[in-house]
């Protein structure tokens, strides 16, 4: 009864988009917020972008729990932390590119905080490694200057916050085989796949 | 120190928060206005909420009292004059070209604003908000019985006052 009382209180579709996209502007207007977060379709599933003032900050997989990497991110860097279906365009747009074959590197702000020490050195190094080209684990861990720590070199690669980004898919064991991946093994081949034409 | 994410923790009780708007403002650009300001109020103070809050009963909090800023400024700024004051027309029922959905029946939003302050927010705050009467007692202040009755009152009121509403079943 008093559910039909009131039911003409309830917002329609396009009125929950407009005051979504009116607090977005208003937030960033206000220097109000740590995250912007935004969900895009791609060939390797459904793909978690976050940026912060400094650019962009986290790609994730479906594999790693989205809802886990927005708590994940709200501890780690802080959390006014908003969805903004029409945010970080740059970074779909050339994601998109890449995907269909029509770009073979990103030319983005990327912000490098969730990765530390080692992993970070790792991390910086990988863009070296060409679009196309792959490397070992242990060459890698010679690049960086720990030869013996190959291990290691896989661990950095697994966690790397910006896959696809930064190219830890370029990253492969020494016999050749793709090896393990944040999005899964299938979803590597389907990338080295890609970048071999 | 709070560290849960603003979206989704906050955001998911934003058609409650419009609901709680609308309920004091009518399906207005005002309701609207209301909402923004309660929601980045919120996002300004999210980072010091206690962890232990109850994030929908806070958030229903800040709207009803924006709202309320707003019904208060109106009448500060409205004219005085010798005739009856003109009265507030939430506007048809069939959506605009401002994307108001279309309402049940557009007398609701004056027979809400006709209820006694305590009965509206009490009926706002339960049975729009959804808040238990021991959460809405603890907002508007008094007892938890004094909040149900001030709500079942509000409800009863706004029952007769649009009783051939809801026995026509709406257009």
């Amino acid at each position: 009864m008093t559910d039909a009382l009131f039911a003409g209180l309830d917002p329609d579709p396009a009125t929950r988009d407009r005051l979504r996209a009116r607090l977005v502007r208003d937030a960033a207007a206000a220097d109000l917020l740590d995250v912007v977060v935004r969900t895009v379709d791609s060939p390797v599933g459904p793909l978690l972008l976050a940026g912060t003032d400094r650019g962009l900050v986290k790609v994730a997989f479906a594999r790693e729990d989205h809802d886990r990497v927005l708590a994940t991110l709200a501890t780690e860097i802080g959390p006014r932390l908003l969805a903004d279906p029409a945010g970080l365009d740059d970074v779909a747009r050339q994601l998109d590119q890449y995907f269909t074959g029509a770009r073979t590197s990103f030319d983005l702000d990327v912000d490098l905080r969730l990765a530390h020490g080692f992993r970070r050195d790792v991390v910086a190094h990988l863009p070296a490694i060409a679009y196309g080209h792959t490397a070992s684990y242990a060459e890698v861990a010679r690049a960086v200057g720990r030869p013996r720590a190959s291990r290691a070199v896989g661990t950095a690669c697994a966690r790397n916050p910006l896959p696809l980004v930064v190219p830890c898919h370029r990253v492969v064991r020494s016999d050749g085989t793709p090896g393990q991946y944040g999005g899964g093994e299938r979803a590597k081949r389907w990338l080295l796949d890609l970048e071999a034409g | 120190m709070n560290t849960l994410p603003f979206d989704p923790t906050a955001t998911q009780y934003a058609d409650t928060v419009l609901r709680v708007c609308r309920a004091v403002l009518g399906p207005t650009p005002e309701a609207e206005d209301a909402w923004s300001e309660a929601y980045l109020a919120a996002l300004r103070a999210w980072p010091d909420l206690r962890p232990d809050s109850n994030v929908e009963g806070w958030l229903v909090t800040i709207a009803h009292r924006k709202a309320i800023d707003v019904v208060r400024a109106r009448r500060r700024h409205a004219v005085p004059v010798g005739a009856a004051p003109e009265p507030r027309r939430p506007g048809p029922a069939r959506a605009g070209d401002d994307g108001i959905p279309p309402l049940r029946d557009p007398r609701i939003w004056d027979a809400l604003a006709a209820l006694p302050d305590k009965q509206r927010a009490c009926v706002t705050y339960h049975h729009v908000a959804g808040l238990p009467h021991a959460e809405v007692a603890s907002i508007v202040g008094g007892s938890v019985a004094a909040a149900r009755r001030a709500s079942s009152d509000g409800i009863a009121r706004l029952r007769r006052d649009l009783a051939d509403v809801l026995e026509g079943g709406g257009p």
